[in-house]
């Protein structure tokens, strides 16, 4: 028998609700038509902000801790399969059962089968980017069961048929009162006064879910954090939906990526303290839940948790990409996109929009992925995610590589490229001081070109993005090099001279 | 091969690099000494922003407050074991309010969806994150009964505060079923603005009992 | 002192000025400055689109320029460049498997500084005005570069040294922070996203009722400068050594004229 027979060829990329059907640069023109999104997302993420550094701001130990955070990850990484193994010893004493999905398909059926199991039809859910990510609504819903999404924003989403559009509040793109008229038209009983008023629409789909948060068996959830020592479970939120489900029914199902453990107990007081203030900008969620396998007499007796892959082992074995998987889903980087605030999440495919987005789907599908290549590049390298994220992932960094990688991937191509040729030639511009003076001879040209108005307003090719909607001034006569050799050394000794040759 | 070997397999080989494990730098605040007025006083601070209702009282003001808190309310809930003292003043002023819940004689569903308030202790609390912490131990009882009624009246002695988190998470068992709570249910899901009530109890009231 | 010049391909190409002023504000204060030849770009178009096998020769060429060069430190009169310098060069180096490079170019990049690091924690210039006569009487605004604010921490210095010129008025940009949608081929590539923020920091610039926007690296301000022209707006851009260079002697214009006797001279 081959020793190798059965093992894993890495990379097994994920599937499910990953990646992006057109590219980025399309899906953001259609985007950016749409004013009221744009006026909507403008609102919302500067909201964020400025709450963000308020409270971010009053903790005087806050660098310490995003430290702390971005080692406790990334020790976590380079002991991600001990730590798993004993995760699900702890959490197995406990009486608790773990299954763990190599994909999105598997994780979908083991739900489905945990869910038939109970003989039910109908499961409440509480927000959960795993569950968005492999898809799991929309396959229940094929095999003829109903899953009510609990938390207010995904309420919102699933009655409007939509999708999300951010991780933490995944109906940032609509506002009040497109709210109002989402319920108005979708919800069963609601009342045909409803204002626009936040509170009242929060009243709304207390009134709607009710009935189910106590009549439910089943409920699904992802989980924030699973610590390793003692295989406890964390679910971080703000409503009290998550405490209704992950206390009333009988069985509790969670759906977790492979990637969310902590090692220890002591490791929280780092977590607990970063993703609150990252996320809703609050000093403390309102509701934090922790459970660890099953107590008796209290909450449900049928504790499981799904352990997904999806592409995450792929992640983890990109040397420069694998601190992608540091995330917390606090949605930090996407609040602070100029990116993002113009386009929306939509415009990425993916379940995991803005920076870091960009990043995740790509490392977990692999870049060839559908239209997944063209997402290193939705970013101008500002900085301002790697600022805010709490456990420091290096985004910029990482959307160069994989653009890198990107570039890689498409060399054998037969037919260079525009930009392909234009980075050859520049190659040969920049690489010689002599070149780039050859080069910069041709500026009378460019200035002959810019005529009497001074400025070049059209371009040809990819540099008509540019002259899309900016000019270009006409070229300065003289280069500075130039200007240097023949007016400011003059007769001179050259520059490049030491200094005693110069005196000398 | 199963799930769960080849997951394991795929993750080790892609962990081939050998990557170091580095060392944690704990240079973050793991404890901050304040008198009790102080601790006090922050809590009282950060719970008024989440719109909780806050009261600071002696160990003899926790009944008559409490009775005042469950004045309107029609039925309350207890977990077995909670401090009898407390709801001397409740249950003299109106008798046959109280339900008593426990592990063992749990109230159902339907019937603490029938209850008005539910009335608690606390294990720990941190001031500067306005954060109660309950461990399903006497005097706090199940999960359930402090997440269904409406109404919850909890009490907090200041020896159980910390000023911040990690002094109170190192107070904590963490495999008992643990309910952080911080204010009264909320949601920012409307344009990112905060809006209190939910599903969890929209009004939270918080004695606080000096040592 | 004696002082390298690393121009920057785009200054050197688009924008002479600013390198001559950088030339004159250094000279002014009694520095030598020296201009190794060999010098072309950063590379950092080419990192950052992910070409790195053609970013090796343009790093090799600006390490030996500045390896060979005599001199006590560099300067840039852009934070963009330096970032790359500093950030990116050792991980070229790295990415070809060139341990020598990666060393040399560990050792360019701790003597390249930004021309307002240099001013400021170098050279000591706390006030413009008095410590290189800098003189403009107009109303400006200011934006910060993303590299310079978060690669290199540049805090406020800039804008420091702007404020101390003679005659200034600096009204504050609102949500200066705010890049300004260049990004180098990001222009090209995602040219409406680009736009859209560019849209944006053009309006903030123009409800300052300033006459020009500031800053220090010249690719942020031909990207703005060219969405305020295809606006028809008046409003220019200039970089802030062109400023500090100004003199009232030889007062330079809001186009970045330099007038010598009430005449244009470049």
């Amino acid at each position: 028998m081959s020793t190798y027979l059965g093992m894993p060829t890495l990379p097994v990329y994920g599937k499910g609700n990953l990646n992006a059907v057109d590219s980025f640069p399309a899906a953001a023109r259609r985007e950016l038509g749409n004013t009221q999104l744009r006026a909507n997302l403008e609102h919302a993420t500067h909201t964020i902000r400025d709450k963000r550094l308020r409270v971010v701001g009053e903790l005087p130990d806050w660098e310490d801790l995003r430290s702390a955070g971005s080692a406790v990850k990334e020790s976590v990484m380079a002991r991600l399969p001990e730590l798993l193994e004993e995760f699900e010893k702890n959490f197995t004493a406990r009486g608790g059962i773990i299954h763990w999905a190599r994909d999105a398909d598997e994780a979908n059926a083991i739900v489905r089968d945990l869910i038939r199991a109970e003989g039910v039809d109908e499961v409440v859910k509480v927000k959960s980017m795993a569950t968005q990510e492999i898809g799991l609504n929309e396959y229940l819903e094929e095999q003829g069961i109903a899953a009510f999404e609990t938390d207010l924003a995904e309420l919102i989403v699933q009655l409007d048929h939509d999708k999300p559009s951010h991780i933490l509040v995944p109906a940032i793109h609509k506002n009040r009162t497109q709210v109002r008229d989402i319920f108005l038209r979708e919800m069963p009983g609601v009342d045909p006064d409803l204002t626009n008023e936040p509170a009242k629409l929060a009243e709304a789909a207390r009134s709607h879910l009710r009935r189910k948060f106590l009549s439910s068996k089943v409920a699904i959830s992802g989980a924030n954090f699973a610590i390793a020592e003692s295989g406890t479970l964390a679910v971080v939120e703000s409503e009290g939906n998550g405490r209704m489900c992950l206390t009333l029914p009988e069985t509790l199902i969670t759906v977790m990526g492979v990637e969310k453990l902590l090692p220890a107990w002591s490791d929280l007081e780092v977590f607990m303290q970063l993703l609150p203030r990252s996320s809703t900008g609050e000093r403390m969620n309102p509701y934090t839940s922790l459970w660890t396998g099953v107590t008796e007499g209290d909450g449900p007796q049928n504790v499981h948790l799904v352990l997904v892959d999806n592409g995450r082992s792929a992640a983890l074995a990109d040397e420069m990409g694998r601190s992608a998987l540091h995330c917390i889903r606090c949605s930090a980087c996407m609040n602070v996109c100029p990116v993002y605030e113009r386009t929306g999440g939509h415009a990425y495919g993916s379940t995991y929009p803005g920076p870091i987005g960009a990043i995740l789907s790509p490392l977990m599908t692999g870049i060839q992925s559908e239209e997944n290549s063209s997402l290193p590049y939705a970013s101008s390298l500002c900085g301002a995610c790697y600022d805010a994220c709490p456990v420091k992932i290096n985004i910029p960094e990482i959307l160069v590589h994989l653009r890198s990688v990107d570039v890689e991937s498409k060399r054998a191509k037969k037919v260079p490229t525009q930009m392909d040729l234009m980075m050859k030639g520049a190659s040969w511009a920049f690489s010689r001081g002599r070149n780039l003076g050859l080069l910069e001879k041709g500026l009378p040209l460019g200035r002959l070109a810019a005529g009497r108005k001074r400025k070049i307003t059209k371009l040809p090719g990819i540099a008509a993005g540019w002259t899309q909607s900016r000019d270009i001034p006409a070229p300065p006569a003289q280069s500075f090099r130039d200007w240097w050799a023949k007016e400011h050394e003059g007769g001179r000794p050259a520059a490049d001279s030491v200094r005693g040759e110069k005196t000398a | 091969m199963s799930a769960r070997e080849e997951i394991l397999e795929r993750l080790r080989g892609a962990l081939k690099d050998a990557p170091a494990v580095p060392e944690v730098p704990r240079t973050y605040r793991t404890a901050v000494d304040a008198p009790e007025a102080e601790r006090i006083r922050v809590l009282v601070d950060r719970l008024e922003d989440y719109k909780a209702g806050v009261t600071v009282v002696e160990e003899s003001g926790v009944g008559p407050r409490i009775a005042e808190l469950l004045d309107g309310a029609a039925s309350y809930v207890v977990p077995a074991g909670i401090e009898e003292a407390w709801l001397a003043d409740a249950d003299a002023a109106k008798p046959g309010r109280r339900r008593t819940d426990s592990r063992t004689e749990p109230l159902t569903v339907t019937e603490l969806d029938s209850t008005s308030a539910v009335v608690t202790g606390s294990a720990v609390s941190v001031a500067e994150t306005g954060t109660i912490i309950l461990d399903g131990s006497e005097g706090m009882g199940r999960r359930a009964i402090s997440l269904i009624p409406d109404h919850h009246v909890c009490v907090v002695r200041a020896s159980d505060i910390t000023m911040i988190l990690p002094e109170a998470l190192r107070r904590l068992d963490g495999t008992r079923p643990l309910t952080w709570i911080s204010g009264p249910s909320a949601t920012s899901d409307i344009e990112l603005e905060r809006v209190e009530g939910v599903h969890g109890p929209r009004t939270l009231d918080v004695l606080i009992v000096r040592s | 002192m004696r002082i390298a010049l690393f121009a920057t391909c785009i200054v050197d190409a688009m924008y002479p000025r600013t390198a001559r002023a950088t030339v004159e504000i250094l000279e002014r204060l009694g520095h030598e400055v020296v201009f190794p030849s060999g010098q072309a770009c950063c590379g950092q178009m080419h990192v950052n689109s992910g070409y790195l096998p053609e970013a090796v020769p343009v790093v090799r060429n600006h390490v030996e320029a500045f390896t060979a060069a005599d001199y006590d430190v560099a300067v840039a009169p852009s934070g963009s460049c330096v970032g790359s310098v500093k950030h990116q060069h050792p991980m070229v180096a790295r990415s070809a498997g060139d341990k020598d490079l990666e060393a040399r170019a560990e050792a360019v990049g701790a003597r390249t500084y930004e021309l307002s690091e240099l001013l400021t924690d170098v050279l000591g210039i706390t006030n413009a005005a008095e410590q290189l006569g800098s003189w403009f009487p107009h109303k400006i605004t200011y934006h910060p570069s993303c590299h310079g604010m978060r690669l290199l921490r540049l805090g406020d210095r800039q804008l420091n040294l702007l404020q101390s010129v003679g005659g200034i008025e600096v009204a504050e940009l609102p949500q200066a922070d705010q890049c300004c949608g260049f990004g180098g081929t990001f222009s090209m590539k995602n040219a409406d996203v680009s736009s859209a923020m560019l849209e944006d920091k053009a309006a903030n610039i123009k409800a300052t009722g300033a006459s020009l926007c500031s800053g220090g690296d010249a690719s942020c301000l031909l990207h703005i400068g060219g969405g305020l022209s295809r606006e028809g707006s008046e409003v220019t851009t200039l970089h802030f050594a062109e400023i500090l260079a100004s003199t009232r002697e030889n007062p330079v214009s809001i186009t970045g004229d330099v007038m010598v006797s009430g005449k244009a001279v470049r």
